[in-house]
């Protein structure tokens, strides 16, 4: 079972008070009338399904309520970073190499 | 009590605590600290079950939990709990135990016909044979193989025991407690780091409880362990965890352990569980799992009395039990001369030590000549005599040709064998670590580590006390100077001897014998052969994963511990490809059989799942409600009276609530209260009806979809003030509308100033339904005026309910006039109670869930997840007039525009009548335009929903078909077993079409 750092509690509780939302930073587009076939189909189903380094939403849900992000390693579970929705995603390929993969 | 096997003294058995025990019936006797396996072989008795495809005579064969042939049942509190390990059960007084896999006895088994018929059952027989003709699959194939699976039988009854779990956190898990897990154990501790020790035996010390050739600070390592353990079991900072197998290692160091609590008591304390499942994090771990031996795979290596040499030795030294009067020791290492040595000490006959090596090593040489032991160098078994024991074994001369030269027969009742040693590197793996092929130990030990633990000693390949004790310590100090970053000065110990360990054999050995008829065994428990292996190569399987699943080598409750490094190497030779490239099947949890009591633990019957009840849930019982499952509610059904069964009930309840009125307990309805300045905007971007200029005081039906443009959840939502809505949700989406609100909000609308609560559980809701509904409430309901023109239809006042506040909706789901009561929850008991006893008054009647879903249907009104799957859009539910078509965005209204949405051939929301008003089509049945339809013919749709409507006297249904708001009138057929029913497709709005009922 993952431990999982909530940014907003600021503290590490484990999984089963959490829900994993999928992959962060896919962003409705703002006016979705505008919104070409391609990146409607894009928004609503395309996800890289990374093996290796993403960054996912996961949301405190028996906690704070709170989403959030994560950065994990999905071959081997280990979380990399945690930080608050709303910000800026992190460089995934720094964060990697720092990780040494 | 004679126990002919039993050494005159020695061992750490309690030989002033005689026990009594059964097997088959048999009464025998043992000692207080026996295994069952121990205390059978006292008695000299090594045949102990039958094996699984074959049904040959097979013995105990290990000490340990990696035992493949010694699985018993084991009868307690009346029933037999099967498949255990003789070797692992502790003895105690009464026990009683019975073989597995034989009928009808041990001793003569029918099903040992297998044995000669082996020809006929190779590797893979099952797919070759059970093919043809294809009606014997399900009258014949099946009920044989089901009848033949298994050895053991389950238990009759529900399990009587119950099961504990704890969670734990510790700063250094120490898996395994032989020499190097306790010196790990002692280092971590000394730093005053929180360590929990485990071992999946009855006692502390591994290995250590057998040796008798080594020595700690010079003494008898036995005490060294006695002396550890008193010394961690006085320290707080220390759990000691014995008869606890650590068997699941997941992610970010979560480590299963389970503890066996009272298993081993002739009487336990009632209150204590059976098994307790403790779930640990530890910040670091130590697998000290240690290694187990190989068998040697020559031609019939199975028959009882022919054991690990280990095994041999750890029975006579701890147990003070013989393995045999006169024993052969086969080996191609050092560590099993040390079980002769011992074996010679105690009076045992050894009748020779036949190493496979040339030169076997000097020192051991003259130990064995001292001895007068004979030894026969290059020199490997071929075969062995003897059906239910071993009694004697031929031996070959390994010629430098390769080939292998007769070296004549000896007569042995016990044969101790060692192919060397294998890691135990499952917990490593289980924590996604790869093992690495050690050429120089000839082993796979672990690689890197993935998370943060490290294996210490023989699990990684490494032997000798004083070699495996350094590691040890030195794995504790740095586990715990990881964990809490500090260091500790301990007293270390020196050691002397328990060198053995290298060097070994891998695969099947050469012999002299006709090669079509013997048969040397790899995988015990699943009767795989060397020659299995080979065919499964020969017929195409290149992987070790492969070739596993066709042979079954390494499926075995030792998940191929003992077998899977000589199929390895067997699969290598056939395919003529070096060992390290023919892959290594993956360990995987659990590390040894576990309990489906031990995972369940407390959660069966009523605590299976949490139980949810509604207000009116004890006056539904003491009335004779029948209840059934929603999620986790309990909802009231029907309330049959006077012994009516369901349709009587029904079509009572469903008139009368079309007569005179009906109440309904409607407090299951998820309910979110909306609340803020931007509240009306985020439902106007919520759902696809605007919001934005309903009135407070009005409610409105709201459809909500997810972006690809299909319905997910309903509801009605009213609006309290400019700032407040009241949204009802149905009962099943209650939990994943509020998730789905609070997603879009934070993460797509961060702007918009909302607060959203669930509110299901604070409200208890009584549905008043029918045309005397409103003077069925007005006694109780103060501060509203219930006039049509002041409350109409969908609309919404705050008021008092007997005094109580109450929010009132004027809303139906049932077509008639209606109200919807909702009272806080504490009051709702007060409520139903009130308004049951005053609907008698008008000759009401309450009604249940059946009930609700037949005068829905009447209405034609969807219930989302029954009507809809997920693939239903609006239009295709006849809903399009709940579009908010200006609205400048909603959740769904892109997706909606998607040309697959809107193409034609959609399937649309019908309602139908059969032809015969007394058919009742089934749910789910499938829709054809064809009255008999060819074999292959795509339905037209599907009937989603199907009652007896007791206000048309008729039967009704509602489904979706293709096009089927085009098809109104038009007959199709609904294909069934007994023939085709032709029915009539209509609207979906059966009753009151005109909706005047509703406005009263």
């Amino acid at each position: 079972m993952l431990l999982i750092y909530c940014p907003y509690c600021g503290v590490e509780r484990p999984e089963t008070e959490f829900q994993c939302g999928g992959e962060a930073h896919i962003a409705r587009p703002a006016d979705p009338g505008q919104a070409s076939e391609e990146d409607w189909v894009e928004f609503l189903y395309m996800r890289t399904n990374t093996k290796g380094i993403a960054a996912e939403r996961w949301r405190h849900t028996n906690g704070c309520g709170r989403f959030f992000n994560a950065v994990r390693d999905t071959v081997s579970d280990k979380f990399l970073k945690f930080y608050k929705a709303g910000e800026t995603m992190p460089d995934l390929e720094a964060i990697a190499k720092e990780a040494g993969k | 009590m004679s126990q002919p096997f039993r050494t005159e003294k020695g061992g750490r058995i309690d030989r002033n605590a005689p026990l009594t025990f059964t097997f088959d019936g048999e009464e025998l006797h043992g000692h207080k600290g026996d295994t069952l396996a121990s205390a059978l072989l006292a008695n000299g008795i090594h045949l102990v079950g039958r094996s699984f495809k074959y049904h040959r005579p097979r013995g105990i064969m290990s000490c340990g939990s990696e035992e493949p042939n010694a699985l018993v049942g084991i009868y307690r509190n009346g029933d037999q709990t099967p498949n255990l390990r003789a070797t692992q059960v502790e003895l105690y007084q009464g026990l009683q135990s019975i073989s597995q896999n034989r009928f009808p006895s041990l001793g003569f088994d029918v099903g040992a016909v297998n044995d000669f018929m082996s020809p006929l059952f190779p590797a893979g027989f099952y797919y070759k044979t059970f093919m043809w003709p294809k009606s014997f699959w399900d009258r014949v194939y099946e009920p044989i193989i089901r009848a033949a699976a298994g050895l053991g039988k389950p238990p009759k009854s529900p399990d009587h025991d119950h099961y504990g779990n704890l969670y734990a956190h510790c700063d250094v898990l120490v898996v395994g407690s032989g020499p190097s897990g306790l010196a790990a154990a002692l280092a971590a501790a000394e730093t005053g780091a929180k360590v929990i020790l485990c071992d999946e035996q009855a006692e502390f010390g591994g290995t250590l409880l057998s040796e008798s050739s080594a020595s700690i600070d010079g003494k008898d390592p036995a005490d060294w362990v006695s002396e550890t353990i008193a010394a961690l079991g006085a320290m707080d900072n220390v759990t000691l965890l014995p008869r606890t197998t650590a068997f699941g290692y997941f992610a970010h160091n979560f480590i299963s352990l389970a503890e066996r609590v009272t298993e081993h008591l002739a009487e336990a304390d009632p209150r204590l569980p059976r098994e307790r499942l403790w779930q640990v994090r530890a910040k670091e771990v130590v697998i000290a799992a240690g290694a187990i031996e190989r068998p040697m795979v020559f031609p019939e290596n199975d028959r009882p009395g022919i054991l690990l040499a280990d095994a041999g030795r750890t029975y006579l030294n701890r147990y003070g039990v013989k393995v045999g009067h006169k024993v052969l020791v086969a080996t191609a290492c050092d560590s099993a001369w040390q079980a002769a040595f011992d074996l010679a000490d105690h009076g045992v006959e050894v009748v020779a030590i036949a190493d496979m090596r040339e030169t076997p090593p000097e020192n051991l040489m003259a130990i064995a000549s001292a001895r007068g032991i004979r030894v026969e160098a290059g020199c490997v078994v071929t075969g062995t005599l003897g059906r239910k024991r071993i009694k004697a074994a031929l031996l070959g001369r390994l010629m430098t040709s390769g080939q292998v030269a007769s070296g004549g027969q000896v007569e042995c009742d016990a044969l101790l064998m060692s192919g060397g040693w294998t890691p135990t590197v499952s917990l490593y793996s289980q924590s996604r670590g790869k093992v690495v092929w050690d050429a120089d130990k000839g082993a796979y030990v672990p690689g890197v580590s993935v998370q943060n633990e490290r294996s210490t000693g023989a699990s990684k390949g490494l032997y000798g006390l004083q070699a495996t004790l350094e590691d040890g310590y030195a794995a504790g100090e740095e586990a715990a100077k990881a964990a809490i970053g500090k260091t500790a000065k301990i007293t270390k110990v020196a050691a002397t001897g328990g060198e053995a360990g290298y060097g070994g054999t891998l695969g099947a050995l050469p012999h002299d014998r006709n090669a079509s008829r013997v048969r040397a065994f790899v995988d015990y428990q699943n009767d795989v052969t060397a020659k299995d292996v080979k065919l499964a190569v020969r017929e195409g399987m290149q992987s070790i994963e492969h070739i596993k699943r066709y042979t079954t080598t390494g499926m075995a409750t030792d998940q191929g511990r003992l077998s899977n490094m000589n199929a390895l190497q067997i699969a290598s030779g056939a395919l003529e490809r070096p060992m390290t490239q023919v892959g290594l099947t993956t360990f995987r949890q659990p590390f040894t059989p576990t309990t489906f009591g031990l995972f369940a633990g407390i959660s069966r019957g009523d605590f299976f799942d949490p139980v949810r009840k509604t207000p009116s849930h004890d006056w539904a019982v003491e009335n004779g409600g029948v209840f059934e499952d929603v999620g986790q509610w309990k909802r009231t059904w029907y309330f049959p009276k006077n012994g009516e069964d369901i349709h009587s009930a029904v079509t009572r309840e469903c008139k009368t609530v079309r007569d005179s009125v009906g109440l309904f307990d409607a407090s299951t309805l998820g309910k979110i209260e909306v609340v803020g300045p931007d509240a009306a905007e985020f439902l106007e971007r919520m759902y696809t009806n605007p919001w934005k200029k309903l009135a407070p005081g009005r409610c409105r039906y709201g459809l909500l979809l997810n972006d690809a443009g299909f319905i997910t959840d309903d509801g009605v939502i009213g609006r309290l003030a400019d700032d407040r809505f009241h949204v009802t949700t149905t009962t099943g989406g209650a939990a994943s509308v509020v998730a789905r609100m609070e997603d879009y909000l934070q993460t797509e609308w961060p702007d918009l100033d909302v607060w959203i609560t669930s509110t299901t559980e604070q409200y208890a809701v009584a549905a008043v339904q029918g045309p005397k509904a409103r003077d069925v409430i007005a006694p109780f309901i103060e501060g509203i005026d219930l006039s049509a023109d002041a409350l109409p239809h969908m609309s919404v006042k705050e008021g008092t309910f007997c005094g109580v506040p109450c929010r009132l909706f004027r809303i139906s789901f049932t077509g008639e006039l209606g109200f919807e009561i909702n009272v806080s929850r504490r009051h709702g008991k007060m409520m139903w109670e009130t308004l049951a006893k005053e609907i008698e008054k008008h000759d009401g009647t309450t009604y249940g869930t059946e009930s609700m879903h037949v005068l829905r249907a009447e209405k034609g009104y969807i219930i989302v997840g029954q009507d809809t799957d997920g693939t239903v859009t609006p239009q295709d539910a006849g809903m399009s007039w709940a579009i908010g078509k200006k609205k400048f965005d909603f959740v769904g209204k892109r997706g909606l525009e998607r040309p697959d949405l809107t193409a034609e051939n959609r399937p649309q929301f019908v309602g139908l009548l059969t032809k015969d008003p007394k058919v009742k089509l089934e749910e789910g049945a499938q829709i054809t335009v064809a009255e008999n339809p060819a074999t292959g013919t795509s339905a037209e749709g599907y009937v989603t929903s199907s009652y007896f409507s007791p206000a048309l006297d008729r039967t009704i249904a509602l489904a979706m078909v293709k096009n089927g708001q085009a098809l109104d009138g038009k007959t199709l057929y609904v294909p069934m077993p007994d023939g085709s029913i032709p029915v009539e497709v209509t609207g979906t709005v059966f009753y009151d079409k005109e909706g005047a009922r509703i406005n009263v």
